[in-house]
């Protein structure tokens, strides 16, 4: 592939046109090298789904040097100026490309997440192979949930959020796009690992190896053209939303590392061993995943919080001062919880009571956080019975409240005694996920998709009132019927007859949660039905949406 | 190494509590000094001044 | 166009936000887990307690591969109902070797750190192969394909080569021997004498019931055989072990 780019130099030279940038060539070398590693790996091989990845690798790698050559070319010499007419040029392409990406990996995220959802109730469903036991399609679930959705959703606003509240274009002719394709191939490999037996079974941490190097160079990526962003800001204050995407940033990339630490047993295979082990391995396990759900989940979707929720209700956020405080204490707080995931297990009691006294402290500054989103709209809370959007913002901040205040609880190691291995568990993940996660990016998604595309509103707010209900519906169907089989799950594994016998056998647990897990998946059905009608209502805004007035800087958004 | 585990406890707890309550205040003091209050009514105008 | 066009030096708030949340975040996690690496209680190695034999390893990648922790925990907490199911409470000790960790986080099916010798290679043949079969209200997904899955058995050596990296205590005669004690370890019409001399308890037995072949359910089954079957608790003293 050096080749290649020399070739398209001497054509350039011929035109007499500008060399390449510095950038440009970087990732075309880079990109190139790439493109060498993943055919000799593909050779070389020591098991088929390595050689899968690795020709994907070759593919996308190929694909990256043609698109930045061709985008050379293209330009022809010119670069997007930073500013026109005095106002910011934002760099909106990939924000356009998360935005959508975040649509379809939502849809298929939620889609497994039903069929996993059946397979419990109706176990015939596994159909008996490989690629579709529930084993092998859970991580696929939660990936494309979690890493999929959610971080598209992230990558998307984060772009947006940053740019704005800097007033500057985003630097960089590739890299905004390295970050953007280069985060959704981590997806693509890490979900197509895992149908094909490739993962290492630790929770939110399923890719292997090499998916996780990629990632980390992505992620590094990521961090540079986000501060490289604020460092062209044009105010010295740098605002608070993007005080919570750079927790989020860092500290996922520091947990991310550390986690995921491991050797391979061939630079041509797979199989890689994490280097922790037992009791030391569970710890980082769950710094890791707690973490993840502090800084990728809360932060990260808090930063949305502090600029969408301000931007819609076309008010300041209530106490600034008091988001300071929230970010600094939440951040301080969060990273001691994990050991709360491991109460009367081998890990040492202290680390345990520590974990749960943290968890219980964390109490505080999430609802500092949701006292200030809640009370920015003070003063207009009429706008949340004609505004669906600002309702859907509005109750993504109360089910943040729902959820922080279940998972200190579920912290106590009373608590966690009955709830930890049952599907409380699962319910609680859920309203967090469903309804603080997932409404916090559906109504940023709705505002932001119509301001980029240079709409004056999103397509029909009908439609988005029609997706507030159904998808409410299920959510209540989902965490209700988590709680009764869940804690009716830990009531029976400790019951005992007069006599002083264990009352029930283990498959009469399960014999009893069947209706439950019936209604659970009749929930997420809901839940998907309602992203449906929002995917419909997105199109129909990118396609047919009414054009805002002459609006300078969208009407220029660099083509993509 | 020649520390009981009580005393590594207690030290670790000690050193905790001030750590914990020094960054605490800290935090407070940047949020509620008075000479940055015009700063953050500032700040917190950024999403709705843009463009 | 460079990255730094505007600032020649890193600009000064954006860094102090960085490090400051940096060291934040990095307190906690190194107080939580440093001591981990040091406390008895946590590396205290216990009687009884060996790396996995070359085909119980090979088991527990298949345990690893399927997902299987997703819903069978490896942790017996220590809890009445808990220790009357399942057996002894789980000890530190007892997943030294695991890399990674099985503990899990959900019961959907039962916990498995004691399920060794519980059942016999039959039940969990058939068992694995069409659960409701043996279980008629389970919910398990059926394994049929690890029947006729030959096991890859000629690079076994290099994962314990990768782990003697990470600590675990495997011998050069042990990686020299490994693809023999594997199949060993299925043979039960021949000596397995140096086997079980290299790995104390380990069980010689066809585990899916055709000698023909060795498949990836004669390593998973030979895997959960050996679950929580290491550590003689009629000779271990829970006092030990405390802090």
């Amino acid at each position: 592939m050096v080749s290649n780019r020399h070739g398209a130099t001497n054509m350039t030279a011929l035109r007499a046109k500008p060399l390449m940038s510095l950038e440009e060539i970087g990732y075309t070398v880079f990109l190139g090298l790439l493109f060498l590693y993943c055919v000799l790996a593909a050779g070389k091989a020591v098991d088929p789904g390595f050689a899968f990845h690795a020709t994907l690798g070759a593919i996308a790698s190929a694909a990256g040097i043609f698109l930045i050559v061709r985008s050379y070319i293209d330009r022809d010499g010119r670069v997007e100026p930073d500013e026109i007419n005095g106002k910011p040029n934002y760099n909106l392409g990939p924000v356009k490309f998360a935005s959508i990406a975040a649509m379809f990996w939502g849809i298929a995220g939620f889609s497994v997440g039903i069929w996993i959802a059946l397979e419990l109730a109706f176990p015939l469903l596994n159909l008996d192979l490989p690629w579709t036991t529930f084993g092998r399609m859970r991580p696929l679930h939660t990936s494309a949930v979690i890493f999929a959705f959610g971080g598209n959703v992230l990558l998307a606003t984060s772009f947006y959020v940053v740019q704005r509240t800097s007033r500057a274009r985003m630097p960089g002719l590739v890299t905004p796009w390295f970050v953007i394709l280069g985060y959704n191939m981590f997806i693509v490999i890490a979900g197509t690992g895992y149908l094909l037996g490739i993962g290492q079974s630790k929770e939110y941490a399923e890719p292997e190896w090499y998916a996780d190097l990629w990632l980390t160079i992505v992620w590094v990526a990521y961090l540079l053209i986000f501060l490289a962003t604020l460092w062209r800001r044009k105010e010295p204050h740098i605002y608070v939303a993007n005080w919570f995407y750079l927790a989020f940033i860092v500290t996922i990339a520091m947990l991310h590392i550390v986690n995921n630490a491991a050797v391979p047993v061939s630079f041509f295979g797979s199989k890689s061993y994490v280097v922790w082990a037992g009791v030391q391995d569970a710890m980082v396990q769950w710094w890791y995943g707690h973490n993840a759900v502090g800084f990728f989940l809360t932060a990260g979707f808090l930063a949305i919080m502090y600029y969408f929720v301000p931007k819609r209700a076309n008010r300041p956020v209530y106490s600034y001062r008091l988001s300071i405080i929230h970010f600094w204490a939440l951040i301080f707080l969060y990273i001691w919880a994990g050991p709360h995931h491991l109460h009367y297990t081998a890990l040492p009691e202290w680390a345990s009571t520590l974990g749960m006294v943290f968890s219980v402290m964390l109490w505080m500054p999430s609802w500092g956080g949701m006292i200030n989103g809640l009370m920015t709209l003070s003063g207009a809370w009429d706008k949340l019975r004609t505004d669906p959007v600002l309702r859907l913002l509005v109750v993504s901040v109360a089910f943040y409240g729902m959820s922080t205040f279940e998972g200190p609880l579920m912290s106590v190691k009373a608590v966690n005694s009955l709830s930890h291995y049952t599907d409380w568990t699962i319910g609680h993940v859920h309203s967090g996920a469903l309804g603080w996660v997932g409404y916090v990016s559906f109504g940023a998604l709705y505002c932001m998709v119509p301001w980029i595309w240079g709409k004056r509103d999103v397509y029909s707010l009908k439609l988005v009132d029609w997706h507030f209900w159904i998808s409410t519906l299920g959510i209540v169907l989902y965490i209700t019927s988590m709680w009764v089989s869940g804690i009716m799950q830990g009531l029976m594994w400790r019951a005992y007859t007069e006599l002083g016998f264990l009352q029930y056998s283990f498959v009469e647990t399960v014999e009893a949660m069947h209706p439950y897990y019936v209604i659970r998946a009749m929930g997420g059905i809901l839940f998907l039905i309602g992203a449906l009608i929002m995917a419909f209502n997105l199109y129909m805004t990118i396609r047919h949406g009414e054009a805002e007035k002459p609006a300078a800087d969208v009407a220029l958004a660099p083509a993509e | 190494m020649d520390f009981s585990y009580e005393q590594v406890a207690v030290f670790a707890q000690q050193s905790g509590l001030l750590y914990f309550f020094l960054i605490f205040a800290a935090i407070c003091v940047y949020a509620l000094w008075p000479k940055n209050k015009a700063k953050f009514d500032h700040a917190a105008q950024i999403p709705l001044e843009e463009d | 166009m460079s990255l730094m066009q505007k600032h020649a030096v890193f600009e000064r708030n954006s860094i102090v936000l960085l490090v400051g949340i940096l060291i934040v975040v990095a307190i906690g996690g190194l107080v939580e887990i440093v001591p981990l690496f040091y406390l008895k209680s946590t590396i205290e190695t216990v009687t009884g307690m060996r790396p996995y034999s070359p085909l119980e390893l090979a088991g527990r990648n298949i345990f690893v591969r399927e997902g299987c922790y997703l819903c069978h925990s490896q942790m017996i907490r220590p809890m009445r109902d808990e220790i009357e199911r399942y057996g002894h409470f789980s000890l530190a000790a007892e997943s030294q070797y695991d890399h990674p960790f099985q503990w899990g986080s959900k019961r959907t099916g039962p916990d498995l750190a004691r399920v060794g010798g519980k059942y016999s290679d039959d039940w969990h043949v058939a068992h694995l192969t069409d659960p409701r079969s043996v279980v008629p209200a389970s919910v398990m997904p059926g394994y049929p394909f690890l029947k006729e899955a030959p096991l890859k058995a000629d690079r076994i050596a290099e994962d314990m080569k990768t782990l003697r990296l990470e600590g675990v205590p495997y011998t050069d005669e042990d990686i020299a021997n490994a693809e023999a004690d594997l199949k060993a370890q299925v043979n039960p019409d021949g000596t397995a004498d140096e086997l079980v001399g290299r790995y104390p308890k380990a069980v010689v037995r066809d585990f899916d019931g055709n000698p023909a072949k060795i498949s990836e359910m004669d390593a998973l089954v030979a895997y959960l055989q050996m679950l929580g079957t290491l550590v003689d608790f009629s000779t271990y003293d829970d006092k030990a072990n405390l802090r």
